[in-house]
């Protein structure tokens, strides 16, 4: 592979997660692009590219919604690109913005996700009636749930997984949230609180759920000769990987996701990753239901097929375990602004390799994992980064 | 192929939908104030940048330029220039109106931006760019927050 | 973090406030309508329903059979070249209890959702839809099910024309 320059992330900026803000999508995206322009002690003058994720225009309810946002994202007379593949966008949208520099064509890049779900009425789900085939799904009515409630019960029933287990990631994960101040559901909970709460649909109870959310992340990528003037501390993003599977998803067996594994498995191998469990040093898997946290260390290679709810009882993804997963607090916790909570991941890793973690920083941070996971359960998203060791 | 002639797809076998989401946007934070000044106050406000020597209208939470945060409000005349200018004389449908309406940009003076808006009480033949416009309110009771708060702007 | 911030930006606004006088909103409701013409294979599969038979396609190349049918293969990307009869007997895959509607609104009783894989397609191959005449805490994954067809009057070429799919007895 030709790459030609080394990609640096040099700054990061987020703002609020909440079910709803006042602000409108454009004012978030500029809070989130000032806090990481000023992170990185630069100016909008130092950018030359912005990439732009959002998930479904349906949710802010403005058609075309890049380029409404395009201002307040920094780019008014800049080179701007929207990239979008559903859940996955706000990790697949740094992958994005690594094409601009990798391949030499810029010396910096700006990457900004935002999502307002609250516009859209009488709920967020509304909007996801209109992503199915609406020849051989809409007319049953679906509700987006149905497809992770049916996944969720096939990983649970191939490996003999019992709820308590997958419960336990909304546990650590809303306990890790409450040192993230952007999050919009930290709280101390139970295994017995996720297994009482509300069924859904089941085997999804209401606090295996992610929230609907606005908010907005940034994160500002540079040439690697360029990140050092910026900063000497730069944190590399050094393995980039995405894919997708079939929309037909009632072909293949949902136990797994083939899709991140080919992800991942690119960006290993870009990252120079030869053994992920012991070169990986945390993650920040997709979580916006609990069992997805687990089948996406599965996919990403760090757990094997159907252990990763035993790694999570045994608290080696714990904060404080071995094998840190979700340090931030993850969607369950901090919440999920679609696009925006991928791309917070991001954020999270940049911080946790600069030590800037604070109450959330994880031991012995050298190389964090990052992956979003979205569409009709068909694309996996994944980006490596790595400090100076 | 063998369906280029069928233009309408409820000839072929098909499945009828629609979007069924129903929206509320907020204003955001730069908005919000615009809207509550039209309908409380009757005024028009904008931001300015004093480094970048821009007065936003409507105005904007940041300059677009230097990307400052915008924090200074400021009143500015109800009068404007209108710098282009087009008559309709169908609705959305593709009806004919009534009356031909005439929308119009509208630069407000002493800023950098304006408003798109209807000119009223101006026979057609008499508009010209470069016509001086004030804006006319709706009577306070029957305001709402929106732009539709100024009935439309009128010769100066 | 940024070490000029002190707090993150963003200002959180309750339901209540959402509708109060203070908060400007703008309200919008698309009125956007679409005919979604089915295509060449799910027209056939489509018309196939309506006269109560369930149709696949077959690749010659994999030999899959796969429902609902399409005219490519997405693995060997060649065309598929053969319609299959399936049969109207499959096996649940696997299942959930969906106590939320299409809005997210609650409900009391709950939708029965599978994924049906059909006898007679390759293994694995199934579709979406609904099961009944079953009790909730009955169904259970690799339980053998049979659609129950609407009357063929009251059929219309939609995937709707299979009621839903209950218990096949022995
Ligand atoms: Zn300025
Ligand atoms: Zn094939």
């Amino acid at each position: 592979m030709n790459i030609k320059k080394r990609v640096a992330v040099v700054g990061a900026g987020i703002t609020l997660f909440r079910r709803r803000l006042k602000e409108s999508g454009k004012e978030l995206s500029f809070h989130a692009v000032n806090m990481a322009l000023e992170s990185a002690e630069m100016t909008r003058d130092d950018i030359d590219s912005v990439v732009m994720g959002t998930a479904p225009d349906a949710f802010d309810g403005i058609h075309m919604k890049s380029e409404n946002l395009l201002d307040g994202a920094g780019a008014t007379q800049k080179p701007y690109t929207h990239v979008y593949v559903g859940g996955g966008t706000g990790v697949f949208s740094p992958i994005g913005g690594w094409w601009h520099v990798a391949s030499g064509m810029h010396d910096t890049c700006l990457v900004v996700c935002e999502e307002k779900m609250s516009p859209c009425f009488p709920h967020p789900q509304t909007a996801f009636r209109t992503i199915w085939d609406p020849i051989t799904s809409r007319p049953l009515n679906p509700n987006l749930v149905w497809i992770f409630a049916l996944e969720m019960h096939r990983y649970m029933k191939v490996h003999n997984i019992p709820k308590e287990h997958i419960a336990q990631v909304a546990v650590k994960n809303k306990g890790n949230a409450l040192d993230h101040p952007s999050a919009q559901l930290g709280a101390k909970i139970t295994v017995d609180d996720v297994l009482n709460s509300e069924i859904m649909v089941y085997p999804v109870n209401r606090l295996d759920i992610s929230p609907p959310s606005d908010g907005a992340a940034a994160l500002i990528l540079a040439s690697e000769d360029v990140a050092r003037k910026y900063t000497d501390a730069p944190v590399w993003l050094d393995g980039v990987g995405w894919a997708l599977d079939s929309a037909y998803w009632t072909n293949r067996d949902l136990y797994y996701p083939q899709y991140v594994e080919e992800a991942a498995k690119m960006a290993y191998k870009m990252a120079k990753i030869n053994d992920p469990p012991k070169e990986v040093s945390f993650a920040e898997p997709y979580d916006p239901f609990t069992y997805k946290e687990l089948h996406h260390l599965e996919g990403l290679q760090l757990a094997k097929k159907g252990e990763a709810p035993k790694l999570t009882v045994e608290g080696v993804t714990a904060r404080d375990g071995d094998l840190p997963v979700c340090p931030s607090g993850g969607l369950l916790g901090v919440g999920n602004p679609i696009a925006a909570a991928g791309l917070m991941k991001c954020c999270e890793a940049f911080w946790q390799l600069r030590n800037e973690a604070g109450k959330r920083q994880v031991p012995k941070a050298e190389t964090g994992v990052c992956q979003a996971w979205g569409d009709l359960m068909q694309v996996g998203t994944v980006c490596v980064f790595k400090r100076d060791s | 192929m063998s369906f280029d002639k069928i233009r309408d797809p409820r000839k072929l076998r098909h499945q009828i939908g629609h979007m069924e989401c129903d929206y509320v946007y907020t204003a955001g934070v730069a908005g919000e104030r615009f809207y509550l000044a039209l309908r409380e106050d009757g005024k028009l406000l904008a931001t300015r940048c004093d480094k970048c020597n821009i007065t936003y209208m409507p105005p904007r939470m940041y300059c677009d330029k230097c990307f400052a945060e915008l924090t200074n409000y400021k009143e500015v005349p109800l009068t404007g220039i209108i710098e282009s200018y087009t008559i309709t004389y169908f609705d959305m449908d593709g009806e004919v109106l009534p009356e031909p309406l005439v929308l119009a940009f509208i630069k407000i003076d002493q800023t950098d931006g304006g408003l798109i808006h209807t000119v009223g009480n101006i026979k057609p033949e008499s508009l010209k760019i470069g016509t001086k416009v004030k804006a006319l309110f709706k009577d306070k009771a029957k305001r709402t927050g929106a732009l539709t708060d100024i009935k439309c702007f009128q010769p100066a | 973090m940024s070490k000029n911030m002190k707090e993150l930006p963003g200002t959180p606004l309750s339901g209540k406030e959402l509708k109060s006088e203070k908060v400007i909103t703008f309200k919008w409701r698309p009125n956007a309508k679409y005919a979604w013409s089915a295509g060449i294979a799910y027209g056939r599969f489509l018309d196939e329903l309506k006269a109560g038979r369930i149709i696949g396609r077959r690749c010659s190349r994999c030999e899959r059979i796969i429902v609902p049918p399409r005219m490519f293969c997405e693995h060997c990307f060649v065309a598929t070249d053969e319609w299959v009869y399936v049969k109207d007997t499959g096996t649940i895959n696997t299942f959930s209890l969906s106590y939320l509607d299409a809005d997210a609104n609650r409900i009391k009783d709950p939708i029965l959702v599978a994924v049906i894989d059909i006898d007679g397609a390759s293994p694995g191959v199934g579709i979406l839809h609904l099961l009944g005449n079953v009790a909730p805490d009955k169904i259970d994954v690799g339980m053998k099910v049979k659609a129950v067809w609407k009357p063929p009057e009251e059929r219309e070429g939609s995937v709707t024309d299979i009621l839903f799919w209950e218990p096949l007895e022995d």
